[in-house]
């Protein structure tokens, strides 16, 4: 995070053949120059680090306390919503959850799989870091799809929009989770927001393709008839595509949780506190229990979202197709 | 409304080219080029050309072609679904492509409306609401709109399924559905696009009679597209063929089978039983003065007046039109002859001429 002056080395594609797996990790492109591939010289190469960094730096002098405010909604929200998990008694909330669980799948056995889940992670001590994963898991949902569902939208209603979005959905996608730290603590410090922004960007990609997705393979025959009977655009779109595109949608809820919550864990190296804290700790002081059980914590949650999500989308495409 | 009162369908021709820039190849198509050509050569695909067609009001006009002729464009063209490239179509007197979108919506919300091939219908919606959806767009009140519903779901036969969703029912109720969802809005007119070619055989000579039988209640102007000439003949007032586009020929259903206007029409009257489709009328030779009987209706088919014919001394029988009052004769001669097709008459008499020829 401190000076990125000595970037990753620079890239050989498929070049040098005969030094292949020689390049050691950090060795800054140094020791082999001339072989083959002409790279910019060092001095260069930071330099152009440097600049991007220094107008990236003046960016967030200049603005980060104007786009920080602009977010102060979202803190607010996440904090509420924590707060209610934190402070609540238990039990409501794990009724609460069953009960959410249900209605959503509507299976008894999966609901009472839940209770039991949440009542092992209060009993092994991580009911605390588990409501507070659970609120910025829920909350960056919650900006996904406000997100996520307009841009699919537009995707699915352009194609230039979707020729324009695709690649940008590619690189947020395969971009290493670490990376996106980077800018959003050098804009907003450590903390909450900076962890709820980082998470958001991660999870975001799978809701949009999914909602462009699902409404490009609504019948064309079933708008057409939406048409002929006189709709228009807003209720074509409210009436006949998004309920059709929503097993679709859902499914890429679902992927958005999951990518949150794995996101969830990464995020507590720039301050976000729940379940990847004690996961982190106990990585750096090799506490082995430590980490199992909240990493099982993490896998429990994420079986609850995935199995709700996805028997909820099930259902609904049960009810329409035979 | 425009001065022009004239009341049903009128298209007038009517152009339509798919295609990136339709408008730079009408020159050509105006000129006459062939589908393929303007396929091949230019990258544009001519959907109709020159199309002009009169549907009177309350009835059945049937658009008939092979797969790719044009049919689903042509009537596309009468909601507007679908923009034409030139030309006009007017409803009602009314130009449809002078309405802008408000209109257009009005529109389709109450005097037009579709049934459609694979029935389209709204898979998250029951059988009750699928019905009802156009009613919704009609910003009915919703006590209202049930009972419209409902009283159609019964005309239909469809009770006990109200509440269901469309995939639990056979292809014949779907259409069912479709069919009521249409007629609820009590729109004028009805565009059905091959309603009942994805149906079985028996289900569809069903719902054949059951469009004849509430159309004999209804009277809508109905443009009923298909592939199928039996079913062309049996619910059309008047039968127009379309190929690559084009109308070959418009007309009733005795002109088609009698009169087929090419080889391409007396190709589909092929496989037709003429016995049952020909009317003693449009055969009937001018009326003798001297005959006196037997009697036989102008409307009734070929089949049922050879009978009669047989059974009368001199092998003819009088041909009676609709008020009663004899109009023209037909003999066992006319009508036997009536059931081989004219073209093979035409070969026959060739034969013979030839014959002859080589002969002498
Ligand atoms: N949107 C489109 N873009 C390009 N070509 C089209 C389009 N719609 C129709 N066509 C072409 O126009 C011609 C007429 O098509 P249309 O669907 O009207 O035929 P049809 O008579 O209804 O055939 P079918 O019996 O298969 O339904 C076909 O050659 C078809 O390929
Ligand atoms: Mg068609």
């Amino acid at each position: 995070m401190e000076s990125p002056g000595r970037g990753p080395p620079p890239r050989r594609p498929g070049g040098g053949g005969q030094c292949e797996g020689g390049q050691k990790p950090g060795a800054g492109g140094g020791e082999y120059r001339g072989l083959n591939f002409p790279t910019l010289d060092i001095a260069t190469l930071r330099a152009v680090h440097k600049s991007i960094d220094a107008a990236y730096k003046t960016f967030s002098r200049n603005y980060g306390d104007a786009i920080e405010s602009a977010f102060d909604p979202l803190l607010w929200l996440l904090i509420k919503f924590e707060w209610i998990l934190l402070n609540a008694p238990w039990w409501v909330i794990v009724l609460a959850i069953a009960g959410i669980c249900y209605a959503a799948s509507r299976r008894v056995r999966l609901s009472l799989g839940v209770i039991i889940a949440f009542l092992i992670i209060g009993v092994l001590g991580m009911w605390e870091d588990t409501m507070r994963t659970l609120a910025i898991i829920f909350v960056a949902t919650l900006i996904a799809i406000a997100i996520g569902i307009p841009l699919g939208i537009a995707m699915s209603r352009s194609n230039r929009m979707q020729a324009f979005m695709t690649p940008i959905l590619d690189v947020m996608q395969t971009m290493p989770i670490f990376v996106y730290l980077i800018p959003v603590v050098m804009l907003f410090g450590l903390g909450k927001i900076p962890g709820l922004i980082a998470v958001v960007i991660y999870a975001v990609p799978p809701v949009i393709r999914l909602t462009n997705l699902g409404i490009r393979l609504v019948d064309q025959e079933v708008l057409e008839a939406a048409d002929a009977f006189g709709a228009g655009t807003w209720r074509r779109l409210f009436g006949v595509q998004l309920p059709l595109a929503l097993p679709n949608i859902m499914a890429g809820v679902n992927q958005t949780i999951m990518m949150a919550l794995s996101m969830v864990v990464i995020a507590s190296m720039i301050g976000v506190k729940g379940l990847g804290m004690p996961v982190l700790q106990a990585v750096t002081n090799q506490y082995f229990a430590l980490g199992l059980f909240n990493g099982a914590a993490v896998v429990g949650l994420a079986i609850v979202f995935d199995r709700v999500t996805q028997s909820y989308g099930r259902r609904i495409q049960e009810q329409r197709q035979s | 409304m425009t001065a022009q009162t004239h009341e049903g369908i009128h298209v007038g021709r009517l152009y339509k080219v798919f295609g990136t820039d339709p408008a730079s190849v009408m020159p050509l198509v105006h000129e006459g080029i062939g589908k393929q050509e303007l396929l091949e050569d230019h990258g544009h695909v001519l959907g109709l050309r020159d199309i002009n067609l009169d549907v009177s009001p309350r009835s059945i006009q049937v658009v008939m072609g092979l797969s790719g002729s044009g049919k689903s464009t042509l009537v596309r063209h009468i909601n507007r679904l679908i923009d034409p490239t030139e030309g006009e179509v007017r409803v009602d007197g009314e130009d449809m492509l002078a309405l802008d979108a408000a209109a257009l919506k009005q529109l389709r919300r109450y005097k037009i409306s579709m049934v459609f091939q694979r029935f389209a219908l709204f898979p998250h919606r029951t059988v009750m609401d699928n019905i009802s959806y156009g009613l919704a767009l009609q910003r009915l009140a919703k006590p209202e709109r049930l009972e419209r519903a409902a009283r159609w779901i019964e005309r239909v036969g469809l009770q006990g399924y109200e509440n269901s969703y469309p995939h639990h029912l056979s292809g014949g109720m779907q259409q069912r559905v479709g069919l009521a969802r249409a007629l609820a809005t009590d729109a004028d007119i009805l565009l059905m696009d091959e309603a009942f070619s994805a149906l079985d055989p028996l289900i569809r000579s069903d719902m054949r009679a059951l469009l004849l039988d509430l159309q004999h209640e209804l009277h809508k102007t109905i443009v009923f597209v298909t592939h199928d000439l039996e079913e062309a003949i049996e619910i059309g007032d008047r039968i127009a063929i379309l190929r690559d586009g084009e109308v070959v020929q418009n007309g009733d259903s005795q002109d088609i089978v009698l009169r087929p206007a090419d080889s391409y029409i007396a190709d589909f009257t092929k496989s037709i039983n003429r016995g049952r489709v020909i009317r003693v009328g449009s055969i009937m030779e001018p009326l003798k003065p001297d005959l006196s009987g037997p009697d036989c209706p102008h409307d009734i088919s070929v089949e049922e007046a050879l009978p009669l014919a047989v059974a009368s001394p001199g092998g003819e029988a009088r041909v009676l039109n609709g008020e009663g009052e004899p109009v023209g004769t037909v003999s066992l001669g006319t009508l036997v002859r009536a059931l081989g097709s004219e073209r093979e008459h035409d070969r026959a008499a060739a034969g013979i001429a030839g014959q002859a020829a080589e002969a002498g």
